[in-house]
């Protein structure tokens, strides 16, 4: 174990689990940690954690840099709370792919309406992108999921495909933009477009923002919305003006998702995307491992000196990867 | 089969306590720290330590750091700590910028970790956070 607080110095992951089942914020804490590290542990707690997975309403706000995503998700995630519901924020921001290092600044938006209200707020870093996040974001959704929150929200910067794919994850997914964004062929481009449950125009209080309300109607008219389409809701977060209208957007949304069967299917989809990319890190490091092994380095050197084509070279591995 | 943990960065919370409004200090050692390959999480001004310490439990972190430029450092100090150990949050305490010499004994008496003064370097400040947390370790 990696820097135990004094609580919970030397205590097994399953007991860790059930303080945090319990409602222990630091042990809530720390399994998210051991989620996110990977490994053994992390193993066990997944065990522990998905057969109590499948309650909670994941919800994604994604959006450009400076949009006010994280302002208005502490105004969401403290008005859910005021209303009784259990609430959980997961708030993902960029590692320095350079140092590795992170600064999480996205509680000093939500804490002022939060703090003291039940609500549980834990920033991630990227931490080198990759594949790794495809696997640590869902994997901590499912705990805190588990652990009995109702409603879980994870919030990304809508800048990459890797952010997308995040907020791809969830049930429902808002895109938040601000007025003066852009026009619908920005929207287009951004890729963001086919991935909006909801959209919100942020800082509506700004003028512009009935025309990109407007932008944004025209844009779905020319989409396919027959299954679903977007409503478009505004906010001025750092009042609070429109939260109540997106709350009962996204619950709008997840009640279309019920009542098509949708949820199974999105699930489903998750499931597999989720799955894709654990199983191509597994392989990845068996490749490896028969690569390094005293077969794996001979086959290398019978190809190398011009002995054995590829082909045989690649039958001699596989048969070494997946001996019988 | 390999073993896919990943090395967990250090996950250390910064503040500043009270009216203390500089946070110019606090931003730049963010910055340093971030760049030492930490994962700073950001709290900014006029926090309490009630606030410090549920913001180090929810996001796991292994250390605590907090700027004072006013002269509050031995009051706040105290506070912190022993919000520490009323929490038995088990992490470090790290006091950064204005403390006069006479005042670091006091500190370190109290249980301060490290003591970072105007001048301290990007080295010093990343070194003084993980031998902080190792000695607890």
């Amino acid at each position: 174990m990696n820097q135990p607080t004094s609580g919970l110095r030397g205590l097994p992951v399953s007991d860790i689990f059930t303080r945090a089942c319990d409602g222990d914020r630091r042990a809530i804490g720390r399994v998210l940690s051991i989620a996110e590290r990977g490994g053994t542990d992390s193993i066990e707690l997944g065990e522990l954690a998905h057969k109590l997975t499948g309650n909670a309403h994941v919800v994604g706000i994604t959006g450009a840099p400076g949009a006010g995503k994280s302002t208005l998700t502490g105004r969401l995630a403290a008005t859910l709370a005021a209303s009784g519901r259990r609430v959980a924020v997961l708030a993902i921001d960029p590692s320095s792919p350079v140092t590795g290092g992170a600064i999480l600044g996205d509680r000093i938006r939500m804490d002022e309406h939060n703090y003291g209200t039940g609500t549980f707020i834990r920033s991630m870093a990227t931490r080198g992108q990759g594949g790794g996040l495809a696997v640590a974001v869902p994997a901590a959704i499912r705990i805190l999921d588990a652990v009995g929150f109702e409603i879980v929200i994870v919030e990304t910067v809508g800048v990459g495909q890797i952010e997308i794919d995040i907020a791809g994850t969830a049930d429902t997914t808002a895109i938040v933009v601000t007025p003066g964004w852009g026009d619908a062929v920005q929207a287009n481009k951004a890729g963001l477009l086919e991935l909006a449950d909801v959209f919100v125009v942020n800082k509506a209080d700004r003028p512009g923002a009935s025309d990109s309300r407007r932008d944004l109607e025209l844009m779905l008219d020319l989409s396919d919305t027959s299954e679903w389409r977007p409503d478009i809701v505004l906010t001025v977060g750092t009042e609070g003006d429109g939260v109540d209208d997106l709350i009962t957007e996204l619950a709008r949304h997840r009640q279309h998702l019920a009542d098509a069967g949708q949820l199974e299917a999105r699930r489903r989809r998750r499931a597999q995307h989720e799955l894709r990319v654990r199983a191509g890190d597994a392989l990845a490091n068996r490749l490896k491992d028969a690569l390094n092994s005293a077969e794996g380095q001979s086959i290398i050197t019978a190809m190398a000196s011009g002995g054995a084509s590829p082909a045989s070279s690649l039958d001699r591995l596989l048969d070494e990867l997946y001996p019988n | 089969m390999s073993d896919t943990t990943n090395e967990k960065p250090l996950r250390i919370v910064l503040a500043k306590l009270g009216l203390d409004g500089h946070d110019r200090g606090l931003k730049v050692v963010a910055r340093m720290l971030r760049d030492g390959g930490l994962e700073v999480i950001y709290l900014g001004l006029r926090q309490t330590t009630d606030q410090v310490i549920a913001a180090v439990e929810q996001e796991d972190a292994d250390a605590i750091g907090i700027s004072m430029l006013n002269g509050g450092h031995l009051a706040l100090s105290q506070k912190m700590i022993n919000a520490i150990n009323e929490a038995e949050a088990g992490v470090p305490l790290i006091v950064g910028g204005i403390v006069p010499e006479a005042d670091v004994e006091k500190l370190n008496e109290m249980g301060v970790a490290a003591i970072l003064g105007p001048g301290s370097s990007s080295e010093d400040c990343v070194a003084s956070v993980r031998a902080a947390v190792a000695a607890l370790a």
